[in-house]
């Protein structure tokens, strides 16, 4: 059993949910991208997302773009992002999952980036614009290396083609709450519901939704309908603004503390037991204006 | 070669898409439920006699068609080499070959009762078709265009905007053809459910590469006809310009089963292979998948793809159709590729000669004509797809050449 699965076993025994957030790689550079992992650990996230940059992130709205041209400039190759997640593997056990697009991966080799993913310590892919119909040893070969293949699922898909995809799946499954790019909406859907119903009829696998998630209350609504948030645009928005500012680990580490108190709400005001302690650097006050 | 249905076995593409290693649909989950609802309504239309007769009517009596093969008797002559046909394309209603396949989406879209249109442009001709059918039949219609695309073929902007659509300028990366790509299916995976995404080339996820290449064939079932009428036999050489390659692939396709005839796609060399300033896929390109497919793409040790030069913006592209892939592999298409300079040569060329400005974009195949005429047979013929017309370049054209040398070309002085 990976990290993302005993995870999520971990949150279903003590009737959690989960918080998933993700940030661009590299966004401003990598040292940043490993001490904010490890801050997101102490802040209670279940699993870091990590968006590997890519020149053509066509799933992805203007503020995952940029963050992707940021991590590009600061030389957040494939193989530098696999180097910091090694780096932060080496302090904490955060199940961290690569966001990428599957031509960083071919132009590796498959089997080949899924080698040096797993040696790394990554736990699980979530290839964008990498469907069933063109996964070939995708599958097979990431389960052997002990990573999940995370897929999604569209408010487009019908249900037949739920039913395969979750087949393939491992991990998680992403329900992809409206239909577009990444980015913050004003509200969420109004059918997720039944969205997270069509999928869990099909799967026992964990559903997070994600895509347009912009404040910790539509956080709270979003788990309420599955088993985690995610959380995107929001937080990388916030360190778009931030820039090089001394302060930005403190500053997105007070805002994921929101995020995490939004989704698991009381529990963790309770302080539960087999929680992480505070981290002794992380200012006390979690509220997030 | 029969054209495929998607679901005989051993005929490319397959039934995903895929032309051998090439093609497939390497798209985000919210697109895969419409593209497969837009190959079963392409096909369903695809075998509907009401649907073709259709577009027949539309492309007679609104394009133009059938464009002329026209032999190109003083460029030949001073050439003293294989007689050279143009395929006209250029004179089709809009410009260039674009429309036929704009035409042919626009009624598939309405059949599939989509009420808003979105296209991507580099050159503005495809741009301007999509813009052309939409007013035609009262759709809304939105085109993405590279910001640097929009400078220098303002005139097509114009035309668009003029034509009652939004016409988008893309301000990321490289400002090209492949950012307003990126835009476009930003805005498809956004309104998949009212819109069409009319994609102008034999590019992208299944069934574009196959749907396009079979809206535009007709350009080679023409000409075919046409040379068989006028020479009796079939042509030696075809030629035609590739950036994503649906003029090419149009020509190219009723010939490949006609063993006799060479084939010859020409990329944009830009400003030298060495340089690394061009859209020479086949050049310096390797596997790779970008915006839908899996193809050639010029792309750096990591998988970035990289920046691309050509003089002229609907060749400039950082990856090719994945049937032109596949034909290459299997040698039944030959590559080459036509620099800045020898386009813009050939373009002069052609105006004094024929009387004919040319596309920058179909001045790669003119300039390739040049190169392989002279030394063959004057009984050979070699028929070139002249894809579309140059009104769009005139300023861009004027410009470059005015630099270089106010009167005319350089080496285009040893050919007048």
């Amino acid at each position: 059993m990976n990290r993302i699965e005993r995870r999520f076993e971990q949150l279903r025994a003590r009737g959690q949910k989960g918080m998933i957030i993700y940030i661009g790689a590299g966004d401003p550079d990598l040292e940043t991208t490993r001490r904010l992992a490890l801050a997101f650990d102490q802040a209670g996230v279940d699993v870091l997302e990590l968006g590997v940059p890519f020149s053509d992130p066509l799933a992805d709205g203007v503020v995952n773009q940029l963050a992707a041209q940021r991590g590009l400039s600061a030389g957040a190759t494939p193989r530098k992002v696999l180097e910091a997640v090694q780096s932060i593997r080496a302090r904490s056990e955060i199940p961290i999952v690569l966001y990428l697009y599957s031509n960083l991966i071919f132009r590796r080799g498959l089997h080949e980036f899924i080698q040096d993913a797993a040696a790394a310590g990554v736990d699980g892919f979530l290839v964008l614009d990498l469907p069933p119909e063109e996964a070939g040893d995708y599958g097979p070969w990431m389960r052997q290396a002990g990573l999940c293949p995370i897929s999604l699922v569209a408010p487009t898909t019908p249900e037949t083609r739920v039913a395969r995809i979750v087949q393939d799946a491992g991990g998680f499954i992403y329900c992809v709450s409206r239909e577009g790019v990444t980015g913050m909406q004003d509200r969420l859907a109004a059918n997720l519901a039944d969205q997270v119903a069509r999928i869990r009829r099909h799967t026992a696998l964990p559903i997070a939704v994600g895509f347009g998630i912009s404040n910790p209350d539509q956080a709270r609504a979003a788990a309420a309908e599955a088993d985690a948030a995610v959380v995107g645009s929001a937080i990388v928005s916030h360190i778009a603004r931030l820039g090089g500012r001394p302060d930005l680990v403190d500053q997105v580490a007070g805002q994921v503390r929101a995020f995490v108190h939004g989704v698991k709400g009381s529990t963790l005001e309770a302080g539960s037991p087999s929680l992480p302690p505070p981290h002794p650097l992380a200012p006390q006050n979690r509220a997030e204006p | 070669m029969s054209v495929a249905t998607g679901a005989d076995p051993g005929i490319v593409p397959d039934a995903g898409g895929h032309f051998g290693l090439y093609g497939g649909r390497y798209v985000p989950e919210t697109l895969m439920h419409p593209l497969l609802e837009l190959e079963e309504q392409y096909f369903r239309a695809q075998r509907d006699p009401e649907f073709q007769r259709e577009l027949n009517f539309y492309l007679e009596d609104f394009c133009g068609r059938p464009t002329p093969l026209y032999l190109a008797q003083r460029l030949t002559r001073r050439l003293r080499g294989a007689r050279i046909y143009l395929k006209r394309e250029d004179l089709l209603h809009t410009g260039a070959h674009k429309i036929n396949n704009a035409l042919g989406q626009v009624l598939l879209a309405r059949r599939m009762n989509k009420s808003r249109i979105i296209a991507e442009t580099g050159a503005g001709q495809h741009g301007v078709a999509t813009a052309t059918v939409a007013a035609m039949f009262g759709l809304e219609c939105v085109i993405y265009m590279g910001a640097v695309d929009c400078q220098r073929q303002a005139l097509n902007v114009d035309r668009m905007r003029m034509l009652g659509a939004e016409v988008a300028p893309v301000t990321a990366g490289q400002q090209t053809l492949k950012e307003a790509i990126n835009e476009a299916m930003r805005d498809w995976v956004t309104h998949v459910r009212t819109t069409h995404y009319i994609l102008g080339t034999v590019y992208g996820a299944h069934p574009y590469p196959l749907m396009v290449r079979n809206f535009q064939r007709i350009i080679g079932d023409e000409a075919r006809r046409q040379i068989l009428e006028k020479e009796g036999r079939l042509p030696d050489v075809l030629v035609a310009c590739v950036g994503g390659g649906s003029n090419a692939m149009g020509l190219f396709f009723p010939f490949l089963e006609d063993a006799s005839v060479r084939m010859v796609g020409v990329e944009a060399g830009g400003e030298g292979i060495q340089t690394g300033k061009h859209a020479a896929r086949f050049q310096g390109g390797s596997l790779g998948v970008l915006q839908g497919a899996r193809s050639y793409l010029l792309q750096d040790e990591n998988g970035q793809v990289e920046l691309t030069h050509s003089v002229s913006a609907g060749l400039d592209y950082a990856a090719v159709g994945p049937e032109h892939a596949w034909l290459r592999d299997r040698k039944r298409v030959d590559y080459t590729f036509a620099s800045d300079q020898e386009a813009l040569d050939a373009f002069l060329l052609l105006a004094r000669l024929e009387g004919i400005i040319p596309a920058l974009e179909s001045a790669h195949a003119i300039a390739e004509a040049v190169k392989i005429a002279p030394s063959m047979d004057p009984q050979r013929i070699v028929l070139v797809n002249l894809s579309g017309r140059g009104d769009k370049d005139v300023d861009q054209a004027a410009k470059l050449l005015g630099k270089r040398n106010p009167d005319a070309a350089s080496s285009l002085a040893s050919l007048l």
